[in-house]
């Protein structure tokens, strides 16, 4: 899997791709024929998919409003894939109008789309890096700004670690984060569940199987594990609708079906 | 902030209600992604547009277009939202065939954006795609340029070839390296390059490789190259996969090894070959008796014809030893011309010993044939200088099945045959005769004795000096093991050891050994600390091969109380060439333990450059031959001096210390210095001695420092 730095990394436009998938199911444009055909597919296979993402789309914005209320000003959003709207800044300056945010993401494309959207944003930069390596990734110079102060920051892994596979070591990645965070910091993370859709989990996980960024959906245990050294904040990981809902109304009767499990820890 | 209402207020009320339940409702509800501020203040905003375009006379159709774009900019882009606004905006109470104005409007507002919204990420996507392509394709050229660079400059040899065998691309060194031009090896085909030499197998890995059965092998493989010469080479072959593991190219990277092969031939060719008549020597000889019975067909016979000039030592006597070896290497010339017909082997053991081994041996008859053959070459006068000598031979013929016999009792057997012929009067030949074997071992009471010896205390260990070159200190000892034999005085390893490992003797007696030598060792460490030497101790082939080595060095040590790092154990070259993995496992443990190992005797074996890489030794002992042979003025003394210094420094590329042995002169000594060699030993250092000798030279040592 791991290629020498100098080897370009491809920029192929014949496969689907995780990030322009997503922004379809969100209604976005920013995708092509092969994602939207990838899209149409899983959504025909599973019509609450739509639902599911902007789910995690909700619990992002709620989570990233949480953690800026909490007094944390740096953001490090991994597996940023294309922000088009409720970007983690967006949200973030609402509470605190100087946050600062360093989105990472491995797909040049995304990254290229990122640049394009936040060139004028001086407090916002975009790096294009994989989190499987993870001291690669915290080398990078922008990363290393965000973290020079000492300061708090927030680590998103939103919708991402399902793409780690099991041999990428995903709980070895959120250890080295964690040793490379000051204490305050927080992360939020997001994780696409076994338990909620058990019908749904094989045939979903295949359909991404051909894809670059293969799915590896896990069970309850699994996702709280991740937060091994962060001190889980109420209620602990739980579907999306759970966490921390504006109004009791919104949690809905079977939040399970929308099977992505969710927590936000602090590292002590 | 609304206008002043012109309706009931309960009406306005329940629209405005309704219709902040629709942007908060779930039908595409994107508007969970917009944070509670900016959902506020778009409710507030199109609730107030739509106040007025629902009520404001005349109407104004803009005002609902602007809803429909605020709501696609906060990507409420659901189809399904717009048929509930649709719904909605016509509501009662509402001015008469507004409705459908109203809804029309809301429409093409919302379409138009959504629309322009499109376009505009399309747009946004298909640059980002763009900038990313270049930006991969820039990346792309600048590894391209770098690797190109990597090709052109690289000092080892590099094809690239696709899997029909073609040569598709060559590097300059390359090219170097077959003394080619580019045009000449590209388009070629790799299968051409076939040698004579190449080893068994090497082809057969390359169409393994090439149909993607395996991803690299890695071989000595000698080229001609375009003037005809040979460069022998180490050759790595690579499968190169594409994304999916489909074979696509084969990669070959040679590296010029001609000068260490041609060391290595050198120095083969000295070990396996006698430097007087040019036969093979003991060692060949022995090497290819032992091959017989590697895996013997069931049935496979084998013959010797042990050869003994009769009165050799008379005319060695009477004209010198100069004619002595000219009459020996005219022997040699009449038998190699003579049995050359029937590609039997004829060696050179030593002195006026031959042998001549059949390897497939058809029956008693041949072997006599051959004995025949024998002494009909030699019934003629040989001239030698101005002489023409007459010198006849004794042969003992031995004819065996392989499998009733072994290699040490069969050359054993033959020798007392010859004895036996010689006893019987000489210029003939006989047959062996297992009953009369029976009476002729008094040679080997040796090995009698053996055991009782050990009991009765025989057996004693000399120390021999081994000095650092640069400033004569000592440095180590070598325990040279002596049996105080009753009958025939005091004998060297020489003269039993060979035995004692035939026998299993030398398992108890190589423990011994060991533990005297580590126990002596230990006495001078307590006696003069860092000053003690290290101490060297020689390890049969036979104890390295037998469990239990490395549980017994353990025991000793620790039982003795010696560091590991100052014992040395010094394996000979046949102990570990034919290593199996057995052997090779012992030495690796017996390192990882803290002993350190050197190769004994090296030269004198089959001196595999190749397999010193691999051993977990640290030092290499040259033989003595080869030193002592610079003192024989019929040696050419130029060329054994530059294979001296060729091992000298191919064991320092390989990290080994180098001690050369039998070292008698000053002279010596200053050459090898100049050479680099590291240590010496030999009598110019120290002949062998009691360990308390030894202790006096350190105690000595200790007061001039």
């Amino acid at each position: 899997m791991s290629r020498p730095k100098w080897v370009p990394a491809g920029t192929d436009l014949d496969k689907p791709n995780a990030a322009r998938v997503y922004d379809y199911y969100l209604g976005g444009s920013h995708n092509f024929a092969v994602d939207r055909a990838m899209a149409r597919k899983a959504i025909e296979l599973w019509p609450e998919l739509p639902d599911i993402m902007r789910a995690n789309r909700a619990f992002l914005r709620r989570a990233v409003q949480y953690m800026a209320e909490q007094g944390v000003s740096r953001f490090l959003d991994i597996g940023s894939g294309i922000p088009t709207f409720g970007a983690v800044h967006e949200i973030a300056r609402e509470v605190t109008p100087d946050a600062r945010v360093v989105y990472v993401d491995r797909d040049p494309v995304a990254v290229a789309h990122s640049r394009l959207l936040l060139k004028d944003d001086p407090l916002s930069e975009v790096v294009e890096a994989d989190m499987r390596d993870v001291e690669g990734l915290l080398a990078e110079p922008a990363v290393a700004d965000l973290l020079a102060p000492g300061e708090p920051i927030a680590v998103l892994l939103v919708a991402v670690l399902h793409f780690i596979t099991d041999e990428e070591d995903p709980e070895g990645i959120v250890r080295r984060l964690h040793s490379a965070v000051p204490p305050g910091s927080m992360l939020a993370l997001s994780h696409a569940g076994l338990e909620g859709r058990p019908d749904q989990a094989g045939p979903h996980q295949d359909l991404y199987a051909r894809t670059p960024t293969p799915l590896t959906m896990r069970n309850r245990e699994r996702i709280t594990a991740l937060f091994n050294g962060f001190e889980l904040v109420e209620p602990g990981v739980v579907y999306f609708s759970e966490w921390h809902p504006e109004n009791p109304a919104a949690v809905e009767a079977h939040p399970e079906r929308m099977v992505g499990m969710v927590g936000v820890g602090r590292r002590s | 902030m609304n206008a002043a209402p012109q309706q009931a207020p309960s009406a306005t009320d329940r629209f405005a209600e309704a219709w902040a339940a629709l942007l908060h409702g779930r039908v595409g509800d994107h508007g969970g992604t917009l944070t509670p501020g900016t959902k506020r203040r778009l409710v507030a905003r199109t609730t107030a547009l739509l106040h007025r375009a629902r009520n404001e006379d005349p109407f104004d159709p803009a005002l609902a277009e602007e809803v429909g774009a605020l709501l696609v900019h906060a990507h409420y882009t659901d189809p399904g939202m717009l048929a509930r606004v649709v719904e909605l905006v016509q509501e009662p109470p509402l001015a008469e065939g507004r409705g459908p104005e109203l809804a029309g409007a809301f429409a093409v507002g919302w379409a138009v954006t959504l629309r322009e919204q499109t376009l505009h990420e399309q747009e946004s996507i298909r640059l980002a795609a763009d900038t990313a392509r270049q930006g991969a394709e820039r990346a792309l050229n600048a590894s391209e340029a770098r690797f190109r660079a990597l090709f052109e400059s690289a000092a080892i040899g590099i094809g690239i070839g696709d899997l029909e065998g073609r040569i598709l691309e060559v590097n300059p060194s390359l090219v170097e390296l077959f003394g080619a031009r580019t045009e000449d090896l590209e388009g070629r085909r790799v299968d051409d390059l076939v040698h004579p030499e190449d080893t068994p197998g090497v082809w057969e890995a390359y169409a393994e490789l090439i149909s993607g059965e395996r991803n690299r092998f890695q071989v000595d493989k000698p080229y001609y190259r375009a003037d005809g010469e040979v460069v022998w080479t180490n050759l790595t072959v690579s499968l190169i996969r594409d994304e999916d593991g489909k074979p696509q190219y084969q990669v070959a990277m040679l590296e010029d090894i001609t000068d260490r092969y041609r060391l290595q031939e050198r120095l083969r060719y000295q070990a396996t070959h006698d430097a007087l008549t040019g036969l093979p020597n003991r060692a060949a000889f022995f090497e290819r008796l032992e091959a017989l019975f590697e895996d013997p067909a069931p049935g496979a016979r084998l013959g010797l014809c042990y050869i003994d000039l009769d009165g050799f030592k008379v005319i060695n006597d009477s004209l010198g030893h100069e004619a002595g070896d000219q009459l020996l290497t005219a022997v040699a010339g009449r038998l190699a011309g003579a049995l050359a017909p029937t590609g039997h082997l004829l060696a050179r053991l030593g002195g006026d010993e031959f042998v001549v081994l059949l390897e497939h041996c058809r029956g008693e008859q041949q072997a006599v044939s051959v004995a025949k053959t024998v002494l009909d070459a030699l019934s003629r006068p040989m001239a030698v200088g101005d002489n023409q000598l007459s010198v006849g031979a004794s042969v003992g013929v031995l004819e065996r099945t392989v499998a009733t016999t072994t290699p040490m009792a069969a050359v054993r057997a033959a020798d007392l045959t010859l004895y036996r012929a010689k006893e019987e009067g000489r210029g003939r030949w006989t047959v062996f005769d297992p009953g009369r074997n029976a009476l002729s071992v008094s040679r080997y009471a040796v090995s009698v004795r053996m055991p009782t010896a050990m009991d009765r205390g025989e057996f004693f260990v000399d120390y021999q000096p081994l000095c650092a070159l640069s400033d004569g200190s000592l440095v180590a000892v070598e325990a040279l093991l002596r049996w105080r034999h009753p009958q025939f005085g005091v004998l060297g390893p020489d003269e039993f050891v060979a035995t004692a490992e035939e026998t299993g003797v030398i398992m108890p007696l190589g423990r011994w050994v060991l533990e005297q030598a580590c126990g002596q060792a230990a006495s001078w460490v307590r006696r003069f600390g860092a000053a003690a030497p290290q101490v060297n101790v020689n390890v049969a082939g036979r104890q390295t091969r037998a469990p239990g080595l490395v549980t017994d060095v353990a025991r000793i040590l620790s039982g003795t109380g010696l560091d590991p790092h100052r014992l040395q154990l010094e394996i000979t070259e046949s102990a570990v060439v034919g290593r199996d993995d057995e052997s090779l496992k012992t030495l690796h443990d017996l390192v990882g333990m803290g002993v350190s190992l050197a190769i004994d005797d090296f030269g004198t074996g089959w001196s595999n450059l190749s397999y010193l890489r691999d051993l977990p030794v640290s030092g290499l002992k040259i033989a003595g031959s080869f030193i002592g042979d610079l003192n024989d003025p019929d040696r050419d003394e130029a060329l054994g001096w530059r294979i001296v210094g060729g091992v000298v420094s191919l064991a320092h590329t390989l990290g080994l210390t180098v001690t050369a042995e039998e070292v008698e002169t000053e002279a010596h000594a200053q050459r090898l210095r100049a050479m680099g060699c590291d240590w010496a030993q030999g009598w110019h250092y120290g002949r062998p001695v009691r360990p308390g000798e030894i202790s006096r030279r350190i105690a000595e040592s200790g007061l001039t420092r």
